[in-house]
């Protein structure tokens, strides 16, 4: 068994591509598309145009609290606590220094490498 | 599309928004990929050498990695559909999977569209073009900032923005993918972090109104609670759930019970 390659049905190299335009490209590009198409009719000072927003917004935040609860990869060894801190930490000082998104960002890191660090 | 095609396109366009010369499309587009130099691009570009290191640890080959950074652009799909194709899903269930990871994308790109159509004239084939672009960074800019731009300007910014930071992203992907041999988990980890705070800092940053905010706590109270009940189709409901109710709540207190 080898572990670290892909082990996809059909083992061609073209195999990869197709999923990767298909299950991917096609499967992501849909909803921007039918999101063009939607979104045509919608005017910037309608109610409807609001609530889209909203709708749209509250996505993207629970990809956010996805990413930050049950994340991929390396950062799945870190236990839940700190991650919470360090997202909490960077939010916090995003907000103090006048919205600077790259304040934020870094006071997460910092809390975060820090927090591992000291975990061992 | 036939919302309000016919009108043929008025030459004198340029009537309320604009105020000085009109300024052409190529300006508006090399305006965008300037604003594009920005640390938000720094961050999403740190955030997808994050994510060439986990392309190669998981056997996907250079080409493999630069079409789906260049054809999906939406960092929770890839990483989706990476994780599927690392365990050999099939083609229709990572396509659902990925699907299902990348709803958020349709109601992003309708709430775009009032901004950069121009109506009677903008033709559909270059929204749907300009539409491969809606991802996090690029929205979150554009929500925020093109309202000030005059109108005719803004699908030309968004077009210069949104096209100059996939390539810089495409880009530094590829030659990360080349140098990293292997990336050290500490700072795997540390890179898949900055996604998610970045989201955090540019959402709330981007929010216009208080229906905005509302929405965003809404939704990231809501996302662990339906992924825990309805995984699969946890994102649509949060996002039909918690921004409905962010709705409702903001319109009762701007408006009352009319």
């Amino acid at each position: 068994m080898d572990g670290t390659h892909i082990t996809s049905l059909p083992d061609t190299w073209w195999w990869p591509f197709v999923m990767i335009l298909v299950a991917g490209w096609l499967a992501t590009d849909v909803w921007r598309w039918l999101g063009v198409l939607a979104g045509g009719r919608l005017r910037e000072d309608s109610e409807v145009f609001v609530w889209v927003r909203c709708v749209a917004t509250a996505l993207v935040a629970g990809v956010i609290s996805k990413l930050i609860l049950f994340p991929q990869g390396a950062l799945a060894e870190t236990p839940l606590a700190l991650r919470l801190l360090a997202a909490a930490c960077g939010f916090a000082a995003f907000l103090t220094f006048k919205q600077r998104v790259i304040v934020g960002v870094l006071t997460g890191e910092v809390v975060l490498l820090a927090g591992w660090l000291a975990l061992g | 599309m036939s919302a309000s095609a016919g009108e043929p396109p008025d030459p004198s366009s340029s009537e309320k928004d604009t105020g000085a010369a009109p300024v052409s499309e190529r300006i508006w587009m090399l305006r965008g990929a300037r604003a594009a130099v920005s640390i938000p691009a720094l961050i999403l570009t740190a955030a997808f050498v994050g994510y060439a290191g986990l392309a190669r640890e998981t056997g996907l080959s250079l080409a493999e990695t630069l079409v789906m950074t260049g054809f999906v652009w939406a960092l929770p799909s890839i990483v989706v559909l990476t994780g599927g194709m690392a365990t050999g899903m099939g083609l229709v269930p990572a396509a659902i999977a990925v699907a299902l990871a990348s709803v958020r994308l349709m109601p992003m790109t309708m709430a775009l569209m009032p901004l950069v159509k121009v109506p009677g004239k903008t033709p559909t084939w270059k929204l749907l073009l300009a539409s491969h672009f809606v991802a996090v960074t690029a929205w979150v800019y554009a929500m925020k900032n093109l309202p000030d731009m005059p109108r005719d300007g803004r699908l030309p910014f968004f077009i210069g923005f949104g096209g100059s930071v996939i390539i810089f992203v495409f880009t530094m992907t590829g030659i990360s993918y080349m140098l990293v041999d292997h990336m050290p988990p500490i700072v795997a980890g540390a890179l898949f972090l900055l996604t998610p705070i970045y989201f955090l800092c540019s959402l709330w940053g981007a929010a216009r109104m208080n229906a905005d905010k509302a929405a965003m706590i809404a939704g990231l109270a809501l996302g662990p609670v339906f992924f825990v009940y309805v995984p699969g189709l946890d994102l649509l409901w949060t996002g039909l759930a918690g921004g409905t109710l962010a709705y409702l709540v903001t319109r009762i207190m701007r408006r009352g019970l009319s």
